[in-house]
């Protein structure tokens, strides 16, 4: 029968509520943010988005100086173990913060946003929302507390997609990522209710230590492993939970596909590899085929594919928005190499490749806004001739894309480098996955070199000026990401010593 | 001093970035003036250059300064890695006999280039920082002594060379562009993995730490037992040869992985073929002398039959493709196949005639066939058609021009006195001393005789006799009554003018001097090929296992 709580238990309740609220200060201090968007919108009721975007970048770069603070609280569990603070969720904090400030700049600029009929008023207000969520997801440790922030992410995600209502697309893609997310993460419940079912546990650590003392059926976590990771694939991206990617990417508005194609993707690696390498049970040697490992065959085959798939379908690709969205389902299986890994240099690796695909993805997704502004048109074929017209625009194009194939000097390649290392320090087993991965990267080398072919090497079909001016803002913004790109492929330690910084997991097992 | 020689092009190029597209001119001469100062930094260098010390590994005493010299050597990443200890990259640079002939050849080409780019006249701006990218990747390669920082060199010449060919090369150049850039990029990529493994198998025994650095990895001391590359690690080491042999038999070219560079050469603008004949094959060459072969040369031992018949292969295959062309272009593409697969076959004798004959023949055919590309330039300027039987009788009308030509096409096919006949002899000297080589050396010099073939027929075709009846150029008679050769629409000299004399003449002298008297290139290169013959040897390696 059901006993109400006694005074004495609500008062350690209310104690530990307020202990953790100490802890909680930058997802609060962004719920705030998202508050006062909000009302600036309904009390400024702003023409243009300029006063809503400046907030929220100053909002934003605000809340860094609170992420700072949490250093010196690092190992933290508070809710009642639902939430963690660590190195590894400051990483992320850090990275969707820098990825929402770096969506405001992308939507400044977009006309697709500023011709917007009704207004830009809850864009602002969503993409901080998806920007808490993803924050959360980062920090979550409880089943239940994995769910409501990727469901907040989600939702966030469908209104953004479909932002352009009046475009057929833009409403066709949200109802597709609607379909697709509803089905994934009814599966993921599915997953999670074995897992209950297993343990009697929501914690992850607490999942870990039960299945561990107890002994468990490898059928049924397998099944459930299974169902998690469809979850947990779709958010990230890669093959076969992809379907929805190619046509999302295309219908929602550029600044949406960028911060889709690179936070989103990263929120869904916090998740995995905190998932992976806390609550599943990992045997004492940290070698390639452990107890656990059923797991790491399940992600072996879904790198193969990404990479494989991503790589050779984008060759036929004529949008240069799809193009990207098959490339991010390869770039998904170039960040799973690392944390195939299974090890703190393949982490680290991993870590270093989200960094670098910041940095290069929304570079060419800014480039993209800055043309489709130029050209309404975001066909490659359209990108005729347009390199001379826009030399910054075109020169930081190449550097962003010979980011992607993985060439020196660029960060991409760096990345690139630091994932094969770790899965060739773990000896020969993994030399055949790093072939997959060079072999696909230079098949990629072709579609993304469609893009610079058709801005240098071909003559536009109209005739048109000699030059094409763009923003200052934007300009400044490229060049900005361009330079850093090239600085950082050749002085990569901040980044990597980030990334190292990183790799402390609460709970984790493997190393 | 390496520095300043290798990064003064990309200087020069952030100027012409600033400098405003409508003023070509100035954009010519600071490049020329880049090229200008890097050939008197070359000079330099090679004046300073004591060619009594060996390179290719450290000295006995493991130190450098016994080995290479100009080193420039600063740490340039350091990272902390958790358990796997620290990463080194280091920024190390150096030159021993193997490179110092490159720098050179490198400078002077560089030269012969910007003075041949005078005539580009579409996108000047872009065109020259993109050739002074290039030019800055290539001197960086020769003198890279880090694998990491040599791949980064390596790799940063794709992209220039993609739009040089892609942006002004001929109508079918996008083909080009990206067959080449596919091409060289699958072989570097493989390099690429095994430079991670190789990193995780040696040690530098200065600091005991894992290196990129090239010269600890040319001593199989360093090679730590059990690792991936280790000395019983007999699987891995074959596989680790043969894909960065692949690598560098792309850029050589080696058959079969010679099908880009015909479709290169013809699309690309003559000074971007100059670079490319000029150059960029010798890199494939010099990395399997500095790397692919010092680095697992038990392998080598084992291989040096496979590519004494490749070398064949290609000496014999590019002769008779060069022989079937129609296309003057063609057939000088051709003929550097088939030239390139000397310097192969000189390799596979594994001693000192050979390595000597390989290297010099690297050198030779850098300014032999950086001027047969310039000539073949020189009639496509004016009479905008490259077909062989288009033309006929021209030494009558261009005397200076078919002079040139006949001692361009001499050296080409091995004229004693010229410099390609010293390498080839010594190429063939060497082959057949080896055992293992010599019946491929015999079956190789029916290459000479096609060689000699293909060359004098194209000669015969276009420059004796009569005008062909279709020819591209019409006969007028001038005011004396002698006949004068007249090409549409061109304006300048009919024969060639002072800038094509400017490029031609210095590469004509470097080849008669060489030829007569090889020891300038001879002198700096022999101890050098002795320690690499040395570090090859089977005697050395027994002694290390």
């Amino acid at each position: 029968m059901y006993e109400p709580p006694s005074g004495a238990e609500i008062q350690a309740i209310i104690t530990t509520l307020k202990s953790s609220a100490a802890y909680y200060i930058p997802e609060i201090y962004l719920s705030a943010l998202f508050l006062v968007l909000i009302l600036v919108d309904l009390i400024f009721k702003p023409k243009k988005h300029h006063l809503l975007s400046v907030t929220s970048l100053i909002g934003l770069t605000g809340s860094l100086w609170f992420i700072w603070q949490q250093h010196a609280i690092t190992g933290q569990e508070i809710f009642f173990g639902m939430y963690v603070i660590d190195e590894f969720a400051i990483f992320f904090k850090y990275f969707f913060v820098l990825c929402g400030i770096l969506t405001v700049f992308l939507s400044m600029p977009s006309d697709e946003l500023n011709n917007r009929a009704s207004g830009v008023g809850e864009y602002y207000v969503l993409v901080i929302g998806m920007v808490i969520g993803m924050v959360m997801m980062a920090s979550a440790t409880d089943l239940l507390m994995i769910l409501v922030s990727m469901e907040l992410v989600s939702f966030a995600a469908y209104v953004l997609t479909g932002y352009l209502k009046r475009e057929r697309r833009s409403t066709e893609a949200s109802l597709k990522y609607l379909i697709y997310g509803a089905v994934s993460s009814g599966l993921m419940i599915y997953g999670f209710s074995i897992l209950y079912g297993l343990t009697g546990e929501t914690n992850i650590s607490e999942i870990s230590r039960v299945l561990m003392s107890r002994g468990y059926d490898p059928v049924t976590l397998m099944i459930a492993s299974i169902m998690i990771l469809a979850g947990i694939g779709y958010k990230v991206g890669v093959v076969p939970f992809h379907f929805w990617s190619p046509d999302v990417y295309e219908g929602a508005p550029i600044p949406v596909t960028a911060f889709l194609s690179v936070a989103s993707k990263a929120a869904g690696f916090a998740l995995l590899i905190r998932f992976f390498y806390v609550a599943v049970p990992h045997g004492p040697e940290t070698g390639a085929f452990t107890p656990g490992s059923e797991w790491l065959m399940l992600l072996i085959v879904l790198s193969v594919a990404s990479m494989i798939y991503g790589n050779v379908v984008a060759l036929w690709q004529k949008n240069v928005k799809r193009l990207l969205a098959y490339s991010s389902i390869a770039h998904g299986g170039y960040i799973l190499l690392g944390i195939i890994a299974m090890d703190e240099l393949g982490t680290q690796a991993a870590l270093f490749y989200l960094l670098s695909y910041l940095f290069m993805n929304f570079g060419a997704f800014l480039v993209a806004v800055i043309i489709a502004n130029k050209t309404g048109s975001e066909n490659i074929e359209d990108y005729r001739g347009l390199g001379w017209r826009m030399p910054l625009a075109g020169a930081s194009m190449i550097v962003f894309l010979l980011s992607l194939i993985g060439l020196p000097p660029t960060v991409g390649f760096i990345g690139k480098l630091m994932v094969f290392s770790a899965l060739l320090a773990k000896g020969s087993v993994f030399v055949w996955l790093a072939l997959v991965g060079i072999l696909t990267s230079v098949i990629s080398l072709y579609y993304y070199m469609l893009i610079p072919l058709n801005m240098y090497l071909r003559e536009p079909k109209q005739p048109l000026p000699d030059t094409i001016k763009a923003g200052f803002l934007p300009q400044l913004v490229t060049a900005g990401l361009m330079l850093l790109t090239l600085y950082f492929g050749l002085f990569f330690t901040p980044l990597s010593d980030f990334a190292h910084f990183a790799v402390t997991l609460f709970g984790n097992q493997l190393y | 001093m390496l520095s300043l020689i290798v990064f003064l092009p990309i200087v020069a190029g952030l100027i012409i970035l600033i400098v405003p597209s409508s003023q070509k001119q100035i954009i010519r001469i600071v490049s020329l003036l880049a090229a200008f100062a890097q050939g008197a930094l070359a000079v330099l260098i090679w004046r300073g250059y004591d060619p009594s010390l060996p390179g290719i590994t450290a000295a006995a005493d493991g130190s450098l300064d016994g080995a290479f010299q100009f080193v420039e050597r600063l740490p340039w990443i350091t990272l902390d890695l958790g358990n796997f200890g620290t990463l080194n990259i280091e920024y190390f640079l150096g030159v021993d006999g193997l490179s110092i002939t490159m720098v050179l050849l490198t400078a002077l080409i560089s030269i012969i280039a910007v003075l041949s780019s005078w005539t580009i006249q579409k996108q000047v701006k872009g065109y020259f920082i993109l050739f002074n990218l290039l030019s800055t990747a290539m001197m960086g390669c020769f003198v890279a002594l880090d694998f990491f920082l040599f791949y980064v060199f390596w790799e940063l010449m794709l992209l220039p060379m993609y739009f040089l060919i892609g942006i002004w090369g001929g109508p079918n150049r996008e083909y080009a562009a990206i067959k080449f850039f596919l091409y060289t990029l699958f072989g570097s990529v493989f390099m690429l993995l095994v430079m991670i493994g190789l990193y995780f198998s040696v040690i530098d025994p200065a600091t005991g730490n894992h290196t990129f650095s090239l010269v600890a990895m040319a001593s199989q001391e360093n090679y730590i037992p059990g690792s991936i590359f280790g000395p019983e690690s007999v699987m891995w080491r074959y596989a680790a040869f043969i894909v960065l042999f692949i690598g560098f038999a792309i850029k050589v070219p080696m058959f079969p992985f010679h099908t880009w560079l015909p479709d290169a050469h013809v699309e690309a603008p003559t000074p971007i073929s100059v670079i490319l004949a000029g150059v960029l094959l010798k890199l494939g060459t010099y990395g399997m002398m500095r790397i692919n072969f010092p680095f697992f040369p038990e392998v080598f031992q084992a291989s040096l039959y496979v590519i004494g018949v490749f070398g064949a292969i290609n000496i014999i295959y590019g002769a008779f493709c060069a022989l079937a062309q129609s296309d003057l272009k063609k057939l000088v593409a051709y003929s550097s196949i088939s030239h390139m697969g000397y310097v192969l076959l000189g390799l596979a004798a594994n001693n000192s005639e050979g390595m000597t004959g390989a290297l010099y023949q690297m050198f030779n055919h850098g300014t032999i066939t950086a001027m047969l590309f310039l000539l073949v330039g020189v009639i496509y300027d004016r009479a905008h058609t490259r077909q062989i039987d288009k033309f006929g009788g021209l030494a009558t009308y261009m005397p200076v021009y078919a002079g040139v030509v006949t001692i361009a096409w001499f050296a080409s096919l091995g004229l004693p006195g010229l410099s390609g006949f010293i390498s080839e002899a010594f190429v063939f000297l060497g082959a057949f001393s080896s055992e293992l080589t010599r019946n491929i050396a015999i079956v190789s010099v029916l290459g000479i005789v096609f060689g000699a073939a293909y060359l004098l027929w194209s000669l015969q075709r276009m420059f004796l006799g009569k005008r062909n009846p279709d020819a591209v150029y019409e006969l007028q008679k001038d005011a004396d009554g002698n006949e004068r050769i007249h090409f549409h629409d061109w304006k300048g000299k009919n024969d060639l003018d002072g800038r094509e004399l400017a490029m031609l003449v210095p590469l004509a002298a470097v080849i008669i001097i060489l030829g007569v008297y090889p020891m300038p290139v001879l002198g700096l290169i022999t101890t050098s090929i002795n320690k690499l013959v040395e570090v090859l040897s089977p005697v050395v390696l027994m002694a290390v296992n």
